[in-house]
């Protein structure tokens, strides 16, 4: 690794500070999970950083929080292993808790961060699309102050996302799901653990009687970005549940992506297990939401 | 870059160290305390060789920086035999002949111990989980799980 100056602020505001003074020079470091290991292979996204902030101090960024008013609010710097083993997310937030249970291994779990795992924006992070389909934003700190941004505008490429040099994720904010709502992840791997998602999908129902009121999709590893899956939902909504309206939906959402060739998968090869998993997702979303 | 002077508990006891920034753990660890029994295999943490207990939760020392555990609690494998004796998880290894060329052996048993820490009676299936992310290239899975599962049963 070349080196660089260290620095551990213990605030927010002094993190800022320390961003806004080095510039593209600085680089914000969580769990390093993602970005030791570019910064060790000399494959960064962006020049080899000469000054690396910890976030690791900085309370702020800490925790998981709940609320029956204020819905739910994940701190960037909670690791995979907060997030999968929070009872409150496990019960009323089950796909965000899905998702963070199969980033790598229980080493990773337990140093990878949620904020690491957005800002790192691959189009595979498992974090997304549940976040994605709760509909959740993204609380940014800056020197001018606070903004907050639906996540799917947070994303803007691979490796990229609307974050400037001197700002931070600072959290991520969930609305509470309503009553009868049911939500499920999961992704396609050649190998059951420590790898990448060739394709991930949310999908999350909100049932009012017998008729799906709100539907949400969200896929991953088939686009430039993490996505919604907007056209699935409007055919989705309004509906009743069946295994011929999820079928049909599945195709929309296989449709409506656009994945990519590469070694994990041929875009047909992507296509086809968006189909299938669309489906998947579905049905087990519909049983929770029943279950209550 | 000049050094940075950090403060922590190794294996139980209170240790300062001047670091190098770009350092990781497993670098100060092996190096400047000389405590070798942590491996470096792939460096890139997808093999767990280099597995640690900080502040109570298993990681990879090769993506954590020494400066990142200034006033945190590290243990490495040589923290687990207490008063000459080894830890129990250690005689399991030994007892069912878990080991082959013994490079991934740390890294196991500690991602053993802290499994067993957490989930003192696990099934195989969460054993084989549990140890998803330390790989032995000498593919002798079956007895590392065998060593765990009757590490699991002695502590009954």
């Amino acid at each position: 690794m070349r080196t660089f100056e260290y620095h551990a602020p213990t605030s927010l505001n002094e993190a800022i500070s320390l961003l806004q003074e080095h510039g593209e020079a600085a680089r914000p470091l969580a769990g390093g999970t993602d970005l030791v290991v570019q910064m060790k292979e000399k494959a960064t996204k962006f020049a080899a950083p000469s000054h690396i902030v910890s976030l690791l101090r900085v309370p702020e960024l800490s925790g998981v929080s709940f609320s029956e008013s204020e819905g739910l609010r994940i701190g960037a710097g909670a690791t995979m292993s907060q997030v999968a083993d929070s009872p409150i997310i496990r019960e009323r937030y089950r796909a965000i808790a899905e998702g963070a249970a199969l980033v790598g291994s229980i080493q990773t779990m337990n140093m990878a961060t949620v904020g690491g795992n957005l800002c790192n924006a691959a189009p595979s992070a498992d974090i997304a699309p549940p976040l994605l389909a709760f509909e959740a934003e993204a609380v940014i700190v800056g020197p001018s102050g606070r903004r907050k941004l639906a996540l799917e505008e947070f994303f803007l490429g691979p490796g990229k996302t609307a974050l400037a040099a001197d700002e931070l994720l600072a959290e991520v904010r969930v609305p509470l799901p309503p009553p009868g709502m049911g939500s499920a992840y999961d992704r396609h791997t050649p190998r059951k653990q420590m790898d990448i998602a060739v394709v991930g999908v949310a999908a999350a129902l909100t049932m009012a009687g017998e008729r799906i009121e709100r539907a949400r999709v969200a896929l991953g590893a088939v686009a430039p970005t993490p996505v919604r899956a907007p056209q699935a939902e409007a055919a989705l909504e309004g509906q009743a549940p069946s295994d011929e309206l999820f079928a049909r939906a599945a195709d929309v959402s296989a449709a409506e992506c656009s994945p990519i060739a590469d070694l994990r998968g041929s875009a047909e090869f992507r296509r086809h297990i968006v189909r299938v998993m669309t489906k998947r997702m579905l049905r087990e979303a519909l049983d929770r939401a029943r279950s209550g | 870059m000049p050094k940075q002077l950090i403060t922590l508990i190794v294996n139980g006891r209170r240790t300062e160290v001047a670091v190098e920034p770009r350092w990781t753990l497993l670098e100060m660890v092996r190096e400047e305390l000389r405590l070798s029994g942590s491996k470096e295999g792939c460096g890139t943490g997808d093999c767990g060789a280099c597995s640690m207990i900080v502040d109570g939760r298993l990681v990879t020392s090769c993506l954590m920086l020494a400066t990142q555990v200034d006033g945190r609690d590290v243990v490495t494998i040589e923290g687990l035999a207490k008063n000459g004796r080894l830890h129990p998880v250690q005689q399991a290894f030994i007892d069912t002949g878990g080991v082959q060329c013994g490079f991934c052996t740390p890294g196991m048993i500690m991602a053993a111990k802290s499994l067993l820490d957490r989930t003192p009676s696990p099934t195989l299936e969460e054993v084989r989980e549990g140890l998803a992310g330390n790989l032995c290239r000498c593919t002798g899975y079956a007895k590392i799980y065998e060593a765990v599962m009757h590490a699991a049963n002695a502590g009954k």
